[in-house]
């Protein structure tokens, strides 16, 4: 599957598909960081991700400290 | 996963709540937590006029979104930091949005206006570009709430945020922040109440509520944040929630519940008469304020006073900065 990566933004490929939760394992990422859009909803961490997707991973995270 | 309320299939897990919902069911959730927020903190009165303080990211616009939703006159107040590609995309957001709904928004540019921006007044100052931006927002949210008769100004400052400013207070042990660190602060010596109506959502949750609700929003970030130590306050806060969802939500509201007031008492009286600013008519302590100070270093100018009186009850746009005689 190809996967949408942010800031910066960034596409990486992905063999096989898999679930929500096992994806952002996989990449490190913690779950309350980034939400998992397929055609523009929100996927939940026990749903499954197709080999044929396109997966946006969206940080949720802003830095402003003002 | 089903959604707690109708058993349909959910969208999005909170865990703090223990809870999955529906895409409706979630939207609920967030007006139900942004109305416990204002009713708890007495943050906005039926019939107040509230300004919205509107970045063009998933917090102001969600914020403004709610406000609007839930029957509150809510307008924008977009300011133009001059932070490069990063500003001119924001603002396209602010406005697309507003527009879509018919909602007001109030525009000040810092270069058109007073001819400085954020780099140049980090530059100036010698100090983080978010201090002299932080500064910046301040003073124009309450001109700009003094001038057009608002009640309140509106931040969306969410869970994560308050969280992270208190743990980096709470490491550093300022109290005198700590003591001032509230999700309403009153009206008084010239100043609008300030609220943040968001303090029950995490940023997880804005993002989600944007994304089910249709928000374009800035995705990309403030490139003058990378690397703060909020962000880095964050993070540590997230990979303790991961671990035990609500931590963040018992850090926050337990240092409101049962801590805020002891740092209270032993602020120091600060009801020193306030003066005007002999610039711009602001309230401070010292025959200038900081704002028209920093506008000075940084090489900008000030907005010549001509009595302008923008309009208000209408909700007629208030247009600062753009005072000059015909
Ligand atoms: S990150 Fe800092 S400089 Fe950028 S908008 Fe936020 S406060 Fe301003
Ligand atoms: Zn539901
Ligand atoms: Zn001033």
């Amino acid at each position: 599957m190809n996967v949408r990566l942010r800031n910066p933004s960034r596409t990486v490929q992905i063999q096989g598909g898999r679930s929500v939760a096992k994806l952002l394992n996989e990449l490190g990422l913690n779950r309350e960081t980034v939400l998992v859009i397929r055609n523009g909803t929100l996927v939940p961490g026990d749903g499954f991700l197709e080999d044929c997707d396109e997966v946006e991973l969206r940080p949720v995270i802003s830095g402003g400290a003002a | 996963m089903k959604c707690r309320v109708c058993r349909g299939p959910a969208i999005i897990d909170v865990r703090r709540h223990n809870a999955n919902f529906c895409v409706e069911h979630f939207i609920e959730q967030c007006e139900r937590q942004v109305t416990k927020a204002i009713d708890a903190f007495s943050m906005i009165a039926p019939g107040e006029r509230v300004l919205v303080a509107v970045s063009g990211g998933k917090d102001s616009l969600a914020l403004w979104d709610l406000l609007h939703r839930l029957g509150h006159h809510a307008e924008g107040l977009y300011l133009g930091l001059g932070i490069g590609e990063y500003s001119d995309e924001s603002g396209v957001y602010a406005r697309d949005f507003a527009a879509a709904r018919g909602l007001v928004l109030h525009e000040v540019d810092l270069r058109r206006d007073y001819g400085y921006d954020v780099p140049r007044a980090a530059a100036a100052t010698r100090r983080v570009p978010c201090s002299a931006c932080g500064l910046s927002k301040r003073h124009l949210f309450d001109e700009v709430a003094r001038q057009g008769n608002f009640d309140v100004v509106a931040t969306g400052h969410n869970l994560d945020d308050e969280a992270a400013v208190l743990f980096g207070n709470v490491l550093r042990w300022q109290t005198e922040y700590l003591a001032r660190q509230m999700p309403v602060l009153p009206a008084g010596n010239g100043f609008p109440r300030k609220v943040k109506p968001l303090v029950r959502l995490s940023e997880r949750e804005m993002a989600a509520y944007c994304i089910v609700t249709g928000i374009d929003y800035q995705v990309e970030e403030c490139p003058m944040a990378a690397g703060n130590s909020h962000l880095g306050y964050k993070e540590a806060l997230n990979s303790i929630e991961e671990r035990s969802p609500g931590t963040k939500h018992d850090f926050y509201f337990g240092f409101l519940d049962r801590a805020a007031e002891a740092f209270r008492e032993g602020l120091a009286q600060d009801a020193a008469a306030l003066s005007s600013c002999r610039d711009c008519g602001a309230p401070t302590p010292s025959d200038r304020c900081a704002f028209c100070r920093l506008v000075e270093r940084s090489g900008g100018r000030l907005p010549e006073h001509d009595g302008h009186d923008p309009a208000t009850a209408t909700g007629t746009p208030v247009i600062l900065g753009r005072r000059e005689r015909p």
